[in-house]
């Protein structure tokens, strides 16, 4: 599976659970490729982040 | 009602507005759902009673009332099709021909710190607001209102494939747009405060 693909799936993920074999070659890609890892965390911190627009703490446009 | 409770509710107004119209993307709408959801507070202060915090309450109700005007407007007036459609050839230019990376995507240096400033919040606004409607729209409905794949497929009419595609779409061009606006190199972790 190419870096392409797997940010697919990386993104999918986080709204379907994948299959044993997307997993498994997920394990595999990320234990070589660093920016697939990256992509990974910036999704997973964009799910904190837009949770935290309605959370509302804080002084300033959003609050 | 005591008069304390109901100015206490409408100063969230402002805040409330700014929540829908992110998500509705209609000034009437927007407004429509912030009405009906000051009302419902009103109708149900006692409800609050006790809860800490009354924003974080009536935003709750708020997401609701987000939620039935986005069913409602699905059944009147679907959203047209981003013009991007289902092709995803707007990434191409990240990766090789062989689908590797052209350049590798850095970290980003703690990223959770930067939820704590206002500056912040506002950039990822912009970023969003930056999305075609419907991509915004799939990618609010999942990852703010939390809901899922189903339920999103059904309101904007389209398969999961597609639903899939479209959040992808909204994860990748969001990524793109705070390494731009904010984590990128020269930016030093965004504006000075």
């Amino acid at each position: 599976m190419n870096c392409k693909e797997v940010t697919r799936l990386v993104s999918q993920r986080l709204d379907r659970e994948l299959a044993l074999g997307e997993r498994a070659a997920l394990r595999l890609h990320f234990a070589l490729c660093e920016g697939c890892r990256n992509v990974q965390k910036q999704f997973e911190f964009l799910r904190r982040a837009v949770r935290r627009l309605g959370e509302g703490g804080g002084d300033g446009p959003w609050s | 009602m005591s008069p304390d409770f109901r100015s206490q509710i409408q100063g969230h107004r402002a805040y409330l507005l700014r929540y829908a119209s992110l998500q509705l993307r209609s000034p009437e709408a927007a407004e429509d759902a912030v009405q009906e959801t000051l009302l419902a507070a009103l109708a149900g202060g006692s409800g609050f009673a006790g809860r800490s915090n009354l924003r974080t309450w009536l935003t709750g109700i708020l997401k609701h009332k987000i939620v039935d005007a986005i069913r409602r407007s699905s059944r009147e007036q679907p959203l047209e099709p981003d013009e991007s459609g289902d092709e995803m050839g707007e990434f191409d230019a990240l990766f090789k021909q062989n689908g590797h990376w052209v350049d590798r995507p850095p970290a980003w240096d703690d990223p959770d710190a930067a939820l704590e400033r206002q500056q912040f919040l506002a950039a990822l606004e912009k970023c969003l607001e930056g999305l075609p409607k419907r991509t915004a729209r799939a990618f609010l409905m999942r990852e703010h209102l939390g809901c899922d794949t189903g339920e999103i497929c059904q309101e904007l009419g389209v398969t999961p494939t597609h639903c899939w595609v479209l959040l992808y779409r909204a994860r990748m061009a969001l990524g793109q747009c705070l390494e731009q606006g904010w984590f990128g190199p020269g930016r030093e972790k965004g504006p000075r405060t």
